[in-house]
Order: C-alpha cells, then sequence, then structure tokens
C-alpha cells in the first residue's frame, strides 16, 4: 500500500525523523488558517500517488494566507496525471541551501534490504541512477543486523555526504531504518533530504509503502487506506474478503489460484483477438476452498459489474474436488436469483482436475439456462471472448 | 531419484495439529509420505490418530529430529508464527523446510533468510506461501495433491500452485521426477536457479518445465543460468501478460513496477536463452510433448 506524502510526514514525525510543520485539508477555505499559523507563507502541495506533480503544476509557493486559499483551490480538483486531487498538505517553507536523497527499501534479487543515498537529491533518483550511477550509492542492509551506527556511517561515506552534515544525516538513517522496520515498510524514500539554512538536515518530502501481509500486528494500518479512492467493486470484494482487481474489459473471469487466474486473463485477451478485441474485465481468485457462499460473492461482484457481458469460470481442481465447485455454482446462482439479482450474463464454465466428470455432470444436470461448459481453457475462453462480443 | 525429496525422506510437520496441518497431513501420509511426528510444544508427548496411523507430537524440532531421524519439516503455522517456526527449523539444522504458510510479512521473510545465511545455509528452505514439492511415487511435503499423476522424466519448478497442478494435469501421461512449487512472495527460499541446477544433475530428469510469474527479475536470472549451465531442454511459462502496472495480482510478489518484472521481458529473456515458452498452458504442454517426442 503506498501512502500520500502528509501520512509518509506523521509517520517520519512519529518515529523522530526531522520534518517541517504540516497539515493537509480537503477545503481550500481552511488554507488560511494553516498559513497563518506558519507566519503567512506555505508550499501547498497537491496530494497524489504519482510522480511528478511539480511539472504538472501541483506544488505552488503561497505568499500570504490569502494566496495560501488561492492556490489551494487551484489545485484541489486538478487531474495529474490520471489522479484527481482530493487533498493538499501544506507546509512551512524551507530555506533549501543542499537536497539530498536517501531511502530504504527490498531487494527482492539479493533477498536482503538495500540503503540507497546520493548527495544529488531533489530530482528523479531513476534520473540519477541513469546519468550518473556514480552518484548513487547502493549498501546492503542485513535484516537481522539493521542500521547500527557503523551502518549508517558507511552509507554516509559511501555516499560522501559532507562532513558537517555527516553525524545528522547518520541520526536521520537510524530513525528512518525505525520507520522501515516499526511500520513493516517496503519502501521509505526522503526526497529530497535538505540541509537548511541554518545547516539542519530536514525530510522535506517523502514515500512510503507499506506491506498489506503485515496488517495483522499493524492495526494503525488500515486507517491509512485511502477508501475514496477504490474503485467501488474493489471495494465491495475487499469487504467480502475477495482477492480481486477491476480491469477494463468485458469477460468477467474467476478462477482458483493466483498464477492460473493471471494465466486466464491472459489467455482470454488472447482469444479475444479474434472477437473485436474484447479483454479480461477483472482479476478474481477464489483460492483453494471455492465454496457455494465464495462463488455466489465473487459472482455477485462480476455480475455486478457493468462493464461484464460474458463470465468465464476456470477452475483446476486440485485440493478442492470439481463436485464441489460445480455444486457451488448451482447453489450460488440459485442464491443470488433468490436474492432477486438479476443473473443475465452467459457464464462458460472450465472444470479440470479433480473429480472433472462428475463436476460436469452436475453442471448439465442442473441445465441452467445460462451456464455452458467447454473442456479446456483455451476453448472456454474462446468462447467467453465470442459471447462478450455479441 | 528426484530432487529435494525422496521416498526416503522422513517428513515432520510444524503447526500438524491445527486444522490445515491436521487435513495436509492425512493427505501426505495418504499418498506414501514418511510422516514421523509433529511439534507442538503444548501437545508434546502426545500422539495424534491420523486415519489409523499413530503420530507422535514433539515439543521442538531439535527433538523430532533426535528421535525420528527427520530431515523435511513442513511448516503449516500460522504468518504471525511462521518466523520463528522457520527459525527454529534453521537452529535445528534440519536439511529442508517447506513453508506453506501464505501471508508472511516481508520483514519476517527477510530474517529468517538472513538468517539462514548466517547460520551457514545448512536447510535448505522452500517458499513461504508455495503449495511444497512431490516426488510422485515417493515422497509428497506439501498439498499438492498426489493424483494428478505418477512418476516420470519431467522436472517442474514453478512459482503458482494452480498452474503447476494444470501442467501436471496436461502431461500426466508422461510422468513426473519432481515438482516444485517455489512460491509467489518477493522473497522465497529456494529459486528456479536452484530447481534448474538440481533437475540438470538428476539423471531421471529428461525436460525441465519452468513457470513464472511477473514481478521481480528471478525468470531473467533464471534465463542467464540456463543459457550458461542447463544442457537438458527447457520449456517455459509466464503469466501475466495483460496484468495492469503497479496492481498486485494474488500472489503478493506478482506486481510490474514501471518497466521491470514484465511478462514479455521475461518471456523474451528466455526465449533468448534457448528456452521454448508456450503462449497459453496447454501450449506449453504441447512443446514439452514435442521436445520429449524429438529426444527418442
Amino acid at each position: 500500500m503506498d501512502l500520500f506524502e502528509y501520512q509518509a510526514r506523521d509517520l517520519f514525525a512519529k518515529h523522530g525523523v526531522p520534518v517541517l510543520d504540516g497539515d493537509v485539508i480537503e477545503t481550500a477555505a481552511d488554507a488560511a488558517a494553516i498559513a497563518e499559523r506558519f507566519g503567512g507563507r506555505a508550499v501547498v502541495k497537491a496530494q497524489v500517488k504519482v510522480g511528478g506533480r511539480g511539472k504538472a503544476g501541483g506544488v505552488k509557493l503561497a505568499s500570504d494566507p490569502q494566496d495560501a486559499v488561492a492556490k489551494a483551490e487551484a489545485i484541489l480538483g486538478m487531474d495529474i496525471k490520471g489522479h484527481t486531487v482530493h487533498k493538499v498538505m501544506l507546509a512551512q517553507t524551507a530555506d533549501i541551501k543542499e537536497e539530498y536523497y536517501v531511502s530504504f527499501l527490498l531487494d527482492r534479487t539479493n533477498r536482503t534490504f538495500l540503503a540507497m543515498a546520493s548527495v544529488e537529491g531533489g530530482v528523479e533518483i531513476e534520473v540519477v541512477a541513469e546519468q550518473n550511477p556514480d552518484a548513487l550509492a547502493k549498501i546492503p542492509v542485513d535484516a537481522n543486523e539493521g542500521v547500527t551506527a557503523e551502518k549508517a556511517a558507511e552509507i554516509v561515506a559511501a555516499a560522501k555526504f559532507p562532513a558537517e552534515v555527516a553525524d545528522q544525516v547518520a541520526d536521520v538513517l537510524q530513525k528512518l531504518w525505525v520507520v522501515f522496520v516499526k511500520e513493516d515498510a517496503l519502501l521509505v524514500e526522503v526526497n529530497p533530504l535538505i540541509k537548511s539554512g541554518e545547516g539542519k538536515i530536514i525530510a522535506l518530502d517523502g514515500k512510503v509503502s507499506l506491506d498489506e501481509n503485515a496488517e495483522f500486528r499493524q492495526p494503525e494500518h488500515e486507517a491509512l487506506e485511502d477508501k475514496a479512492a477504490a474503485n467501488p467493486l474493489e471495494a465491495a470484494a475487499k469487504a467480502k474478503g475477495l482477492n480481486y482487481v477491476k480491469l477494463d474489459g468485458q469477460v468477467g473471469i474467476i478462477g482458483n489460484g493466483a498464477g492460473l487466474v493471471m494465466s486466464t486473463l491472459d489467455v482470454v485477451a488472447y482469444a479475444g483477438e479474434n472477437h473485436g478485441g474484447v479483454k479480461p474485465a477483472n482479476f478474481l481468485d477464489i483460492g483453494g476452498g471455492a465454496s457455494a457462499e465464495v462463488m455466489a460473492n465473487g459472482l455477485e461482484i462480476i455480475l455486478g459489474d457493468t462493464d461484464v457481458k460474458s463470465v468465464f469460470v476456470n477452475v483446476f481442481g486440485g485440493i478442492t474436488a470439481c463436485d464441489a465447485v460445480a455444486n457451488g455454482i448451482v447453489q450460488a446462482l440459485a442464491l443470488l436469483e433468490s436474492k432477486g439479482e438479476a443473473v443475465t450474463k452467459p457464464l462458460v464454465v472450465r472444470l479440470d482436475g479433480n473429480n472433472a466428470e462428475l463436476g460436469r455432470k452436475i453442471l448439465t444436470d442442473a441445465n441452467h439456462p445460462l451456464v455452458q461448459q467447454v473442456d479446456t481453457m483455451d476453448g472456454a475462453a474462446d468462447r467467453a471472448a465470442e459471447l462478450a462480443n455479441k | 531419484m528426484a530432487i529435494f525429496l525422496t521416498k526416503d525422506s522422513k517428513v515432520i510437520v510444524q503447526g500438524m495439529t491445527g486444522s490445515e496441518g491436521m487435513k495436509h497431513t492425512r493427505r501426505m501420509l495418504a499418498s506414501g509420505t514418511q510422516i514421523v511426528g509433529g511439534v507442538n510444544p503444548r501437545k508434546a508427548g502426545t500422539t495424534v490418530d491420523v486415519d489409523g496411523t499413530e503420530v507422535p507430537v514433539f515439543g521442538t524440532v531439535v527433538e523430532a529430529i533426535e528421535k525420528t531421524g527427520a530431515d523435511v519439516t513442513v511448516i503449516f503455522v500460522p504468518p504471525a508464527f511462521t518466523k520463528s517456526a522457520v527459525v527454529e527449523a534453521i537452529d535445528a539444522e534440519i536439511p529442508l523446510a517447506v513453508v506453506i504458510t501464505e501471508g508472511v510479512p516481508v520483514h519476517d521473510t527477510a530474517s529468517f533468510w538472513a538468517h539462514a545465511g548466517a547460520k551457514g545455509n545448512k536447510t535448505r528452505i522452500i517458499g513461504p506461501n508455495c503449495p511444497g514439492l512431490i516426488s510422485p511415487g515417493q515422497s509428497n511435503a506439501g498439498i499438492i495433491p498426489a493424483d494428478i499423476t505418477g512418476p516420470g522424466k519431467i522436472g517442474l519448478v514453478s512459482k503458482s500452485g494452480t498452474l503447476t497442478y494444470q501442467l501436471m494435469y496436461e502431461l500426466r501421461d508422461i510422468g513426473f521426477s519432481s515438482a516444485v512449487g517455489i512460491g509467489g512472495d518477493p522473497v522465497i527460499g529456494t529459486t528456479h536457479i536452484d530447481a534448474l541446477k538440481a533437475f540438470q544433475e538428476d539423471p531421471e530428469t529428461e525436460l525441465i518445465v519452468m513457470i513464472g510469474e511477473i514481478g521481480g527479475d528471478a525468470e531473467e536470472r533464471a534465463a542467464a543460468y540456463i543459457a550458461e549451465h542447463v544442457t537438458k531442454p527447457v520449456v517455459g511459462y509466464v503469466a501475466g501478460f495483460t496484468a495492469p502496472e503497479g496492481k498486485t495480482m494474488g500472489h503478493a510478489g506478482a506486481i510490474v513496477s514501471g518497466s521491470s518484472g514484465t511478462a514479455q521481458a521475461k518471456k523474451e529473456a528466455l526465449e533468448a536463452a534457448g528456452v521454448k515458452v508456450g503462449k497459453t498452458p496447454s501450449e506449453t504442454a504441447r512443446l514439452a510433448r514435442e521436445l520429449i517426442a524429438a529426444a527418442q
């Protein structure tokens, strides 16, 4: 889960990382009082989870409280690379002498953590990495040893921070490591980390991404979710405990197992090339169990998607037996119809694996007018794409 | 032969007395696996009747190894306790730990992986978030259904459980030496490369099927390894061509970030290494079949 800048700032402050005073608002009029608090001047920053907001006009300097309201008004509602600005952060202005970069992240390739640091901050770090790779220090951090004073000094030396800020930067690095570990983050990035006119090191802008697998021990993280921005179908699916991602096609997909469902999306997209370019409408993994209730929940979400023209249920019975899945489909349809929901979209079902023949027979005997079976994954994808193109 | 797991493997289950642990202990026993014990400190000294087999419960992994000679542990404990279970297995120096648990925080996995390294990598870790591995007709450590296919000459390594089952099913008439599900998390123990190396060295394996998915660069690195070290034919499949950037597709590790981790890049890397890559699971099975026919 990626956080907004103001949320990252709050986490930094919580763990003692030096930040500037700031506040987030959704109504432009509220900007005046905050700017007043800062002594009049304020930086007004769009809160969007996408890079390049400065270039897009999403960061403006306000000279007085009235100007802060005007600037907030101009930025709220802006579209930045497809992201609508619903919140702006007002921050104290900073006297920037130098801009640096520091981050901690997961290094998947080496199965460890990595510290990255550069004295050339303030620009996209990808640009530094490409144009001047020597200016970006990369130091592995052992998950169990962490960032000790020695490790922090090593990072500072590798990135060639000036001597007069070395101790301060090392201290900030150790505090950012605490943020990284205590908050179960996958990424903690400060860009820029600045040296102010008074020689103080301050985290001016930050990015944090949190590990959703750690939610069981991070009860406070749920409040950080941007529920307003979530697709309503995705929100409804999440509430039902379903693993669902909305896509922009016409063929609804239900399958078991993440890999098989990803593969199903691909096979439907290939099939769609012969049927007017139809595409998968969603990712939905109902997991190993595939009970009637889970199947009904999944079907309800997918049939509620107005983009969906046909549904492809693709199940390989491994641990789950296909007869249980078939019964699940029959019961799910009955359940939805009994709830008065209009089930009007055709379902193409492919069952293979454990008890497949029994499962197929159950569906054949049920003889539901909207359900048709195709024995192979490729064939069923083709049929579902064809039906979606009608 | 087979890789990592044979008929002689003595398997214990950490978390055996939980519902998932019990269900799969039953299945593993039914498929002929030598299950020699469970581990649960609160039930140490008792035995559990699993469909007529009395399975002893030990207090620790160390005790289980001392009393039974166990050399494999399968871990079913919930995510909050997975790290300590794996650390216990590493400290006991058991040769193979198969971590089935889904939803383990990355900080925990990175931590037990670093611990394994600090202890000299005496324990091979498979997973987490994986279906385990099976050497058909010999032993089954995890949740892969044992009745899909029997022993044969294909070796399979995969990030995905259900795609493993699908390919085993499509090639069930040929059979498998071993099928290894390495898991779909961002940090995993055993990699594609580890399994490729073992299959290359396994005399029973004549062809390797490698299944990947979006996210990370494991497939690209596997491709480089294949080009350099694998002389047996390899058939590949990659899932997630249509996955949008920045969205996690079920598996925590299955995410395209910017231009990295795409299915297209993985497919191209594998093809450049001489791997035949199928467009769909069925086409992948057909390619495997053709290569086996051509070798005869």
